[in-house]
Order: C-alpha cells, then sequence, then structure tokens
C-alpha cells in the first residue's frame, strides 16, 4: 500500500557543506531506487542539540517527504544505522492532517512560516532577476 | 492580634479560587488545529514544565485527542534533540 512518510535525519557536524549535500542526495536516491516519489526535501543545516549524541553537541538536520510503499524504509534504515554519518534518524507516517499541514507550511499558509516563505521569495525574486540582467 | 488571625483563617476556609469559574478549553480545538507538528519545539515548550516534563490536561486543558497527539509529538521532538528529556531552568 502506498503511503506517505517523512524522515528526518541528523547527520554528523564534522560534515562541510558539500559533504552533507552529497550524503543526503545518497538517501534520496536510494528512496527513488526502491520505487518511492519524493515530494519535498529540506535541508535545515546545522543546528544545537538539545542534548549531547555522540559526544556531538550540533547536527545536520535533513526532512525528507516521500511516497511509497514501506518496504523500502527498512532498507533504508538498515543503511541509516550502518552510515557513521548518522547521528540519529526518525520515519513517521503521515496522516491526511499531516500532510495537509506540510503542504500548507511549504506553501506558506501558516502563520508562524509566512516571514520564512517571503524570505525565500525575495532571495528567489532577486536571483531571477540576477539571470535576466 | 488575636482577631487579625481568626481574620486569616477565615479567609483561607474556602479556596481561594473559589468563585473565579473559568471554563478550561482545548486550544487546538478552539483554535481549529488538526495536526500537532513535532519539527516545532518552540510550540511544544508551552507543553513541558521548567524541567522538560510534559504537563498534565489538568494543568494545560486539552482534550484527551491532543494531549496524546501532543505527548507523542514531545516524545518524537525529544527523539530527535529538539527537546530535551531532561532539562533545569528551561524557562
Amino acid at each position: 500500500m502506498i503511503r506517505q512518510y517523512e524522515t528526518v535525519f541528523i547527520f554528523s557536524p564534522v560534515l562541510n557543506d558539500s559533504e552533507a549535500k552529497k550524503a543526503t542526495q545518497e538517501y534520496v536516491q536510494f528512496l527513488k531506487d526502491g520505487g518511492a516519489e519524493i515530494v519535498a526535501e529540506d535541508l535545515w543545516g546545522l543546528k544545537q542539540l538539545a542534548y549531547p549524541i555522540r559526544k556531538r553537541t550540533t547536527g545536520i538536520y535533513f526532512v525528507v517527504e516521500y511516497k511509497g510503499e514501506g518496504a523500502v524504509i527498512d532498507k533504508m534504515e538498515v543503511n541509516a544505522k550502518r552510515d557513521p554519518n548518522v547521528l540519529r534518524f526518525l520515519t513517521v507516517k503521515l496522516d491526511k492532517y499531516a500532510i495537509d499541514y506540510n503542504d500548507k507550511k511549504r506553501k506558506g499558509l501558516i502563520s508562524k512560516y509566512k516571514e520564512e516563505r517571503l524570505a525565500k521569495e525575495a532571495a528567489e525574486n532577486s536571483e531571477t532577476n540576477k539571470t535576466e540582467e | 492580634m488575636a482577631q487579625r488571625k481568626r481574620n486569616n483563617d477565615i479567609k483561607f476556609l474556602s479556596s481561594p479560587q473559589f468563585g473565579n469559574n473559568k471554563k478550561k478549553y482545548c486550544r487546538f480545538k478552539k483554535a481549529g488545529i488538526k495536526y500537532v507538528d513535532y519539527k516545532d519545539p518552540n510550540f511544544l515548550l508551552k507543553f513541558v514544565n521548567a524541567q522538560g516534563k510534559i504537563l498534565s490536561r489538568r494543568s494545560t486543558g486539552n482534550s484527551l485527542k491532543f494531549q496524546r497527539r501532543v505527548a507523542t509529538a514531545i516524545k518524537r521532538a525529544r527523539h530527535l534533540a529538539l527537546m530535551p528529556y531532561v532539562a533545569d531552568q528551561l524557562k
């Protein structure tokens, strides 16, 4: 049965930007190969942890949302467990309200995230303007 | 002196909140929130005390349904180190 899931990874802070991107894309690619359809991915970047994990006090957060069969998740989680760069991960099944919420959050319809969206749009606009020039 | 003491006694014969009938309500139902996001620790902080413990329904006024969802969200946030398991002076 096809369901929508969401996985949050915490990568080790020793990775630099390009390494972190590469590590995240590995998992995204793995999901795609497993037949899952990626709905959204979001790299939060370096964040302070609330408590140390494996003697690290910061971590790189990455969220990926996807649709697919549950079987691919098991394989991905085995990979994540063996990966020394992954400090922690959590996979959650999304119910219809969660899907709706995430959708609205992405579009910036939730007031809390409105500023974030405006900032993003402004950045995108300036980029497009630059390319036009 | 004795007179004053007796007055104090009388003052606390009934609960100090007597007559202050504020009805509790579930803020999720009132605001129409359907999903409690575990990735938003600042919001979840409203439902824990200074030690990081989950507050009871008695103090938050949440309905059973949303108290369960808040509790799950807080536990997920803790697993992802977005919130502490134990803390002091959280607020």
